[in-house]
């Protein structure tokens, strides 16, 4: 196992009391693996995304071990974590559109990257580069540009270029794909999956709210509901025969190409997730959920009812054990 | 029958960059919007998509080219003439939560409707006008009416903003990207909504860039590239047998559920000097054409450059955006649009 997450709690303080936003949250990835990570707005992917890199002054970890490559990773000394950041753990921000400087040019930042990480043999690293970056489809001259130079799906790919240029064992995808054009996107998400063939990432977690899109690039698919993982299963599992209903309900609410309202009427899900400020007990989808019964009210188990497929979800571990 | 029609409209910005010249963001644009439609307007980012919603709805000035509201062209329209105008067509943009001003409750937005354009209505006959039009769009007057914006969800805002305008006499709503904000969960009930809204006689114009939304809701679809309509006609006419082949690019890369993309590995790209890889791979063969599709999606999803690029092949290798108003004439002309069945329009190759 290249990267495990166990039991991995995340809170932010706030003047109304620290916020749980990721609970209790376990996973696995294995080498070459590249898992999506999906839910709505609000329902901590990006807190569990950042608390694997980069947890700022406002998160704290509540709990929880991280481990890549059979190490443990300092998540809550930031020191620690400095060395390890681009090296073992390195994470394309979201909005990577702006997540340039604008006053310096590509390749003096990259530079300064490599400087400011100690990297002994930089014009061996440099050479990676242009390779990589013709790999793309993308020339060097690149380096010598502005940022703003770059249309938004040619900054996206020198961010993750960058992200990825020191070999990472897990690499971190914030919404890639979310701010492009349906060509961009595709030429990003095959990007991704070009850049773990070739072992420039060992391992990747792409988070999205964009279903459609992980089901193209992703081996595996965690969805998250309200700081929780609600199921976790391969990727053809969750598209084709999801557990959870709150799976089943996103999946039904997604448009087909082809679908239109006068054949199908596609629903979406009443109300809303629940503030995690003061969480109600139980199961958190249960105000949402066509199935609730009374023992939802306990919080159910994050569990394997098959092999490789864990959801958390009453209903699914009674019809499993029946 | 209020029809809205654009008839050539063209619309050329002025480039802020040291380069200077134009650059043409609609390029002579024409088609109708009819009561009770639902038209998808489908590009990719610089497509001009928005700068049509942006002349629909006055905010920008076309270069050329007349939009006529019943018959009337709406540059005349001014003062009482301009209000009445946006009583009849009004529009939802893309960002509800930059539509509402944070220190203020929601719905004031309804109390400056009101100040402007029923000033004489009074209180209780104007409390049952606000809750029929939330009771339209599927909201409970209880649960949004004097609650602050960030007390509210995205979907919340957005079926506010779209009864806003229902408040109004609308008879056309321009909806900007009105649900790429939204979760997966709520856009549906947008996108229901607007399909409701339709029946009851709306004419909507749903501009995005998701090519499965647009398809779920319209009637009628036209694609968008350069500013220049490439294939226009009935929807499951264009979504069932596409002609043009940036319509079918457009439709092999959205990413769908049940069906992978073939992803074909890029080859080895040897280290050399600039621009060489791809000549150096195409000996071998096959990675070539990988790599060539590669850069091809490079080009393709660069509107700015790409708009130069494809301008200078137009006009033979001359400078493609340029000042001089004669090249500038050529450089907006759009490519033929041909009758390839009926309501099915395809442009000629640029």
């Amino acid at each position: 196992m290249s990267v495990s997450v166990e039991n991995l709690s995340v809170a932010y303080r706030s003047h109304r009391g620290d916020v749980t936003a990721v609970d209790g949250v376990n996973f696995a990835l294995a080498d070459g693996e590249i898992m999506g990570l999906a839910g709505e707005s609000g329902s901590g992917k990006s807190t569990l995304g950042n608390a694997l890199i980069y947890l700022d002054q406002r998160m704290k970890a509540t709990g929880g071990k991280v481990t890549v490559d059979g190490k443990e990773l300092p998540i809550s000394d930031s020191r620690a974590m400095r060395p390890l950041r681009m090296t073992e753990v390195s994470l394309v921000p979201q909005y990577a559109m702006s997540a340039l400087p604008p006053t310096r040019k590509i390749g003096r930042v990259i530079n300064d990257l490599l400087k400011s990480h100690h990297v002994k043999d930089r014009p061996a690293v440099l050479t990676e580069l242009k390779r990589r970056l013709e790999l793309i489809g993308l020339t060097d001259d690149i380096l010598s540009k502005y940022s703003f130079e770059l249309s938004g799906g040619m900054r996206q790919r020198v961010t993750i270029i960058m992200s990825t240029l020191l070999n990472p064992s897990l690499l971190i995808a914030d919404e890639v794909t979310s701010a492009l054009d349906v060509s961009t996107q595709r030429a990003v998400g095959e990007m991704l999956i070009e850049f773990r063939n070739r072992g420039y990432v060992k391992s990747a977690i792409a988070i999205t709210h964009d279903l459609a899109i992980l089901a193209q690039i992703a081996d595996s698919i965690a969805i998250m509901y309200a700081g929780r993982l609600a199921e976790r299963a391969s990727t053809d599992a969750i598209v084709n025969s999801p557990l959870h209903p709150y799976t089943q309900a996103l999946i039904a609410s997604l448009p087909e190409v082809g679908v239109r309202h006068d054949q199908v009427t596609l629903t979406g899900i009443p109300g809303r997730p629940p503030s995690l400020v003061n969480p109600p007990a139980g199961c958190r989808f249960r105000d949402r959920c066509p199935f609730a019964f009374a023992r939802c009210t306990q919080t159910p188990p994050f569990e394997e009812v098959k092999p490789g497929h864990l959801v958390a979800c009453w209903k699914v571990s009674q019809e499993q054990a029946a | 029958m209020t029809t809205l029609k654009l008839d050539q409209v063209s619309k050329l910005y002025r480039a802020t960059s040291r380069a200077g010249g134009l650059t043409p963001a609609l390029r002579k644009v024409s088609f109708e919007l009819k009561p009770g439609e639902v038209i998808s307007l489908i590009g990719e980012s610089g497509s001009g998509k928005t700068t049509i919603g942006k002349v629909l709805l006055r905010l920008v000035q076309p270069t050329s080219g007349t939009v006529t509201f019943d018959g009337k062209d709406i540059a005349t329209y001014s003062g009482r003439g301009l209000k009445d105008y946006y009583r009849q067509v009004q529009g939802v943009f893309q960002d509800p939560f930059s539509s509402y001003n944070p220190i203020y409750r929601a719905d004031r937005v309804y109390d400056l409707i009101r100040e402007s354009y029923f000033p004489k209505t009074g209180d209780r006959e104007w409390s049952g006008k606000v809750e029929q039009a939330l009771d339209a769009v599927a909201l409970n007057p209880g649960d949004v009416l004097g609650k602050y914006p960030h007390q509210l969800s995205g979907g919340q805002q957005q079926r506010l903003l779209i009864a806003r305008a229902l408040l109004l006499d609308v008879k056309v709503l321009v909806a900007d990207e009105v649900i790429s904000m939204l979760d997966a969960s709520t856009r549906v009930d947008v996108l229901n909504l607007l399909v409701k809204l339709k029946r009851q006689g709306l004419a909507i114009l749903f501009i995005t860039h998701d090519l499965s939304l647009g398809n779920y809701v319209s009637d009628r679809t036209i694609i968008l590239r350069h500013g220049a309509i490439v294939e226009m006609g009935a929807t499951e006419k264009i979504f069932g047998n596409p002609q043009h082949d940036y319509t079918r690019m457009l439709l092999s890369a959205v990413p769908e559920l049940h069906k992978k993309w073939d992803h074909s590995p890029l080859g080895p790209v040897a280290v050399s000097a600039r621009g060489a890889a791809v000549a150096e791979a195409s000996q071998d063969g096959a990675p070539a054409a990988t790599l060539a599709r590669a850069a091809l999606l490079d080009e393709v999803t660069h509107a700015e450059q790409v708009v130069k690029r494809d301008l200078r092949a137009v006009l033979g290798g001359r400078r493609a955006v340029a000042s001089g108003r004669s090249q500038v004439a050529v450089a907006l002309e759009p490519p033929a649009l041909r009758e390839f069945e009926p309501d099915h329009l395809v442009a000629d190759p640029e």
